[in-house]
C-alpha cells in the first residue's frame, strides 16, 4: 500500500479535536468530507488548538501586547511621576480583610517613611486606622487614549493624588515601577516585532534567491550569511550602539537599535530558508513540477514554500525573543535605550549590582516580564511547529 | 577530504578580511576620537587645554591620518609584527592587555559548549522517543527556561542567592585572599569554584537550543520509512535508535556549532560584565565607551576570528562524519 498518495483520514485526521468535528453526532462521511475539504490553514488551526500550552501562551501574549498598547490606561501613573518621600518603597500590599470589619473589597493602608536609626535604611510603616479602597476605573492623571481621546480613567487607582498605590514598589527616585514596567513594555515588546519583520524581509528574500538560483548569487549571499552568523553579535552590537549619538531622540535611538539588531539578525532566517530549499529542490515532486514545465517562481511558491512554512514560522517566533533579549541586554549595560526612555532593559539598569538586588528585590520584576515574554513566544513557536508540520502524527 | 579542507580554508580568507575591516570601521563610527573625548572631559572639569597640545596628541597617536591609512598601518602591524596596536586608555600595548583575557574567554566559551552537549543530547533523545510524555513536557519546559532566561539576569540573581545563603562571593575569578597570591592548589580550587556559576549560566541558552534541535531532528528522522523498515526487520529498539536516527540527528547538532559558538562568546562577554570576571567583556565595554579604538577593534576582531575558526573545525568534523558533504554537496 502506498502511504503517501492516499492518506487514510482515520490515521491522518487523528489530531482533529473531537469537539471541532463532533464525531459522535456526525456520520462518518460528513467527518471525512470536512477533513478533505479543509484548507491547510484550517488543518493547522485544528492541530494548534490541541496544543493547550501554546493556546494559553498566545492568549497571555495577546493580553501583554494589549496592555502595552493601552499602557496609559493600565498604568495608574505616568512614567515620570515622582513621589517625594516614597523612594525605594517596597510593593504596596493589597488587603482584602480588615480586623473587626471582615472581608471587604481590595484596599491599602497609607504608609509613612521612617529611617531606621541603626541601619539607615528606609522603613515604611502602614497606618491601619485609615484604609483606602482601591477603585477600578479610577480617575487620575489625564492622558490621550491611543493619542486621540482625552481621558483620565485608569484601570485601577486610589483616586487620591497623595496616597498612591505602588503594586511593584518604587525606584530610587520614587517613581511607580508598575507603571514604568507597562510603559517599558511598549518599547521592549514592539522592538521584537519590528526587528523580526525587518530581519524576515531581508532573510527570506536573500535566502530564497540564494537557495534557488545557486551559482554566483548563492556564493555571494552565502559568504554574507557565513560572515554574519560566524561572528559573535554582542561585541558588534556594543560597538555599533556605542556609536549612537547620546543626544538623539527616543524615536531615533529606538529605530537605530532596531536596525542594529536586525541587520545582523536576518542571516539566521536566510540560512534556514536556503538550507531547506536546497533539500526540497531535490525532492521528486519538485523535479516533477520542473518536468511539467512550471516556472521557477511557481515551483518556489507553490511547491517548495509550503514544505518549509513550519520551519519558517518556528524560526520567526523563536527570533522575536532574541531581539527582545538583545534590546534588554544592550540597555542593561547602558548602550541601548537611554533614560528617560523607558524599556525593560533601562529599568533593569537599577538592578545592576548585588547590593541593590539584596535590598530592593522588586527592582528585578521587569526581568520576570522579559523571561515570561520570551518563554511565551517559545511555547507558541513550539505549538506552531507541531501544528504546521504536515507529517506530525 | 583534503580538497574539502583546502576549499574551506580558501573561503575563510575573504571572511577574515571582512571581519578585520568591519571590526575596525565599527569602532571608528562615532564622531570624534579618544583625544577629543579626553579633552572634552578635561574641559568639563574646568581645565583649559590649549589647541597646540591637542594637535600634538592627535599627531602623536596618528589620529590625524585618514581612516584607510590607519587601517592599513594597523593591519600591517598585526600581520607582520603580531602587534595589535596601543591602548590609549591603559597606556599599554594591546597584546599584553589581551594575552591572558582572550584565552580565558575562549576557554570558558568552549567549556560551556561541551557542558551543554553533555546535558542536552541525552535529554533530546529521550524527549523525542517519548514524545508528549510527562518527562518530555518537563524537559521541554526546562529547555525553554534555559533558552528564555537572559543569562545576565540569571547571573545577577544567582550571584545574590549564593552570596546570601553561603556567604561565598562568586564575583570575579579569585577570592580576595588569592588575588595576588602565587599559583597554588588552593588558588586553583578557588578559581574552579568561581568558574562553575558563569559556565552554568553561559551554557544555559545553548543547552536549551540543543535540546530543541535534537528533539526536532530526531522526531523528523523517526518518521522516516527506513526506521519502519528496520523495525520490521526485527532490530531492537535501542540498537536501531543509536545506529541510524540518532546518528542522522546528531549531524545537524555539529553544524549548529557555527551559530551556537558565537552566541556562547556573546554570552560570555555579557555575563563576565555582570559578574566582573576579568575576561574580554568588561574590557570591551569600557573600550567602546571610551573610544579606545585599537583595543576595542582588536577584541572584536580576535573574538570573531577565533569563532570563525571554531566553526571551520566543526565543519571539517561534519564532513568527516557525513560523506555527502565531503563529496561536494554544498557548492555545485
Amino acid at each position: 500500500m502506498s502511504v503517501q498518495t492516499v492518506p487514510n483520514p482515520q490515521e491522518v485526521g487523528g489530531p482533529i479535536p473531537q469537539n471541532e468535528v463532533n464525531a459522535l453526532e456526525q456520520p462518518e462521511a460528513v467527518r471525512d468530507e470536512r477533513f478533505y475539504y479543509a484548507s491547510q490553514t484550517e488543518l493547522v488551526w485544528w492541530r494548534f488548538k490541541k496544543h493547550k500550552i501554546a493556546m494559553v501562551a498566545s492568549v497571555i501574549l495577546i493580553l501583554l501586547y494589549l496592555s502595552a498598547i493601552f499602557a496609559n490606561f493600565v498604568a495608574p501613573y505616568s512614567t515620570d511621576a515622582r513621589w517625594e518621600g516614597r523612594q525605594q518603597e517596597p510593593p504596596t500590599t493589597i488587603h482584602f480583610y480588615r480586623p473587626g470589619v471582615g472581608i471587604t473589597g481590595p484596599f491599602i493602608y497609607p504608609v509613612s517613611r521612617k529611617v531606621d536609626p541603626k541601619t539607615f535604611q528606609f522603613k515604611f510603616i502602614p497606618d491601619t486606622s485609615k484604609p483606602i479602597p482601591i477603585q477600578f476605573f479610577a480617575h487620575g492623571e489625564s492622558y490621550k487614549f491611543l493619542g486621540l481621546i482625552e481621558s483620565d480613567i485608569h484601570l485601577f487607582g486610589t483616586g487620591l493624588g497623595n496616597e498612591p498605590v505602588h503594586l511593584f514598589g518604587t525606584d530610587d527616585l520614587g517613581r511607580d515601577l508598575f507603571s514604568r514596567t507597562f510603559f517599558g513594555a511598549q518599547v521592549s515588546l514592539s522592538i521584537g516585532l519590528v526587528g523580526v519583520l525587518v530581519s524576515f524581509l531581508i532573510g527570506v528574500s536573500l535566502g530564497g534567491l540564494s537557495g534557488y538560483l545557486g551559482g554566483i548569487v548563492d556564493e555571494v549571499i552565502q559568504r554574507m550569511i557565513d560572515f554574519l552568523l560566524s561572528i559573535p553579535t554582542l561585541p558588534i552590537w556594543m560597538a555599533l550602539s556605542a556609536a549612537l549619538p547620546r543626544n538623539w531622540s527616543v524615536i531615533q535611538t529606538y529605530f537605530a537599535i532596531t536596525m542594529i539588531l536586525s541587520v545582523i539578525g536576518w542571516a539566521g532566517l536566510a540560512r534556514v530558508v536556503r538550507g531547506k530549499l536546497l533539500q526540497l529542490r531535490e525532492e521528486d515532486y519538485a523535479l516533477a513540477a520542473q518536468a511539467a514545465g512550471a516556472s521557477k517562481w511557481r515551483i518556489i511558491t507553490r511547491h517548495l514554500l509550503p514544505g518549509f512554512t513550519s520551519h519558517l514560522i518556528v524560526s520567526i517566533t523563536v527570533s522575536i525573543p532574541g531581539v527582545i533579549l538583545g534590546e534588554t541586554a544592550l540597555s542593561f549595560i547602558g548602550l541601548g535605550m537611554q533614560p528617560p526612555a523607558v524599556s525593560w532593559g533601562t529599568l533593569l539598569q537599577d538592578a545592576q549590582n548585588i547590593v541593590a538586588v539584596a535590598e530592593q528585590q522588586w527592582l528585578m520584576i521587569p526581568a520576570l516580564f522579559v523571561i515570561a515574554t520570551v518563554l511565551l513566544f517559545n511555547f507558541v513557536g513550539d505549538g506552531l511547529r507541531d501544528a504546521a508540520d504536515p507529517y506530525s502524527r | 577530504m583534503l580538497a574539502y579542507i583546502a576549499r574551506r580554508i580558501v573561503t575563510l580568507i575573504p571572511i577574515l578580511l571582512l571581519i578585520s575591516l568591519v571590526s575596525f570601521l565599527v569602532i571608528q563610527l562615532p564622531p570624534g576620537d579618544w583625544v577629543t573625548r579626553q579633552i572634552n572631559t578635561l574641559k568639563l572639569s574646568g581645565i583649559q587645554v590649549d589647541e597646540g597640545e591637542a594637535m600634538r596628541l592627535t599627531k602623536m597617536y596618528g589620529l590625524d591620518k585618514p581612516i584607510s591609512e590607519r587601517y592599513l598601518t594597523w593591519m600591517k602591524g598585526i600581520l607582520f609584527d603580531g602587534n595589535f596596536g596601543w591602548s590609549f586608555q591603559w597606556n599599554q600595548n594591546v597584546n599584553t592587555l589581551l594575552a591572558a583575557r582572550i584565552p580565558l574567554t575562549m576557554a570558558i566559551s568552549i567549556a560551556a559548549l561541551l557542558l551543554s552537549w553533555l546535558i542536552s543530547i541525552p535529554i533530546g533523545i529521550y524527549s523525542a522517543t517519548h514524545q508528549y510524555s510527562t518527562w518530555d513536557y518537563i524537559f521541554t519546559f526546562i529547555g525553554f527556561i534555559g533558552l528564555a532566561t537572559p543569562g545576565f539576569l540569571v547571573a545577577l540573581i544567582l550571584a545574590w542567592v549564593i552570596f546570601a545563603t553561603t556567604g561565598f562571593s562568586p564575583l570575579g575569578l579569585n577570592s580576595s585572599q588569592y588575588l595576588d597570591a602565587p599559583a597554588s592548589w588552593g588558588k586553583f580550587i578557588d578559581l574552579l569554584k568561581h568558574l562553575i556559576l558563569p559556565l552554568f549560566i553561559i551554557s544555559l541558552s545553548s543547552t536549551g537550543v540543543t535540546i530543541r534541535v535534537m528533539r526536532a531532528n530526531l522526531l523528523d528522522e523517526l518518521k522516516k520509512q527506513y526506521v519502519i523498515t528496520a523495525r520490521a526487520k526485527g532490530l531492537s529498539e535501542l540498537g536501531l535508535l543509536i545506529k541510524y536516527p540518532v546518528r542522522m540527528a546528531i549531524n545537524p547538532i555539529i553544524s549548529t556549532v557555527g551559530w551556537v559558538l558565537p552566541g556562547l562568546v556573546s554570552g560570555e562577554v555579557l555575563v563576565s560584565i555582570v559578574l566582573g570576571i576579568q575576561t574580554t567583556g568588561p574590557l570591551l565595554l569600557r573600550a567602546t565607551l571610551e573610544q579606545d579604538m585599537y583595543l576595542a577593534s582588536s577584541i572584536v576582531m580576535i573574538l570573531s576570528t577565533l569563532t570563525v575558526i571554531g566553526t571551520l573545525i566543526s565543519d571539517i568534523l561534519l564532513a568527516a562524519l557525513d560523506p555527502r558533504i565531503r563529496y561536494g554537496g554544498t557548492a555545485k
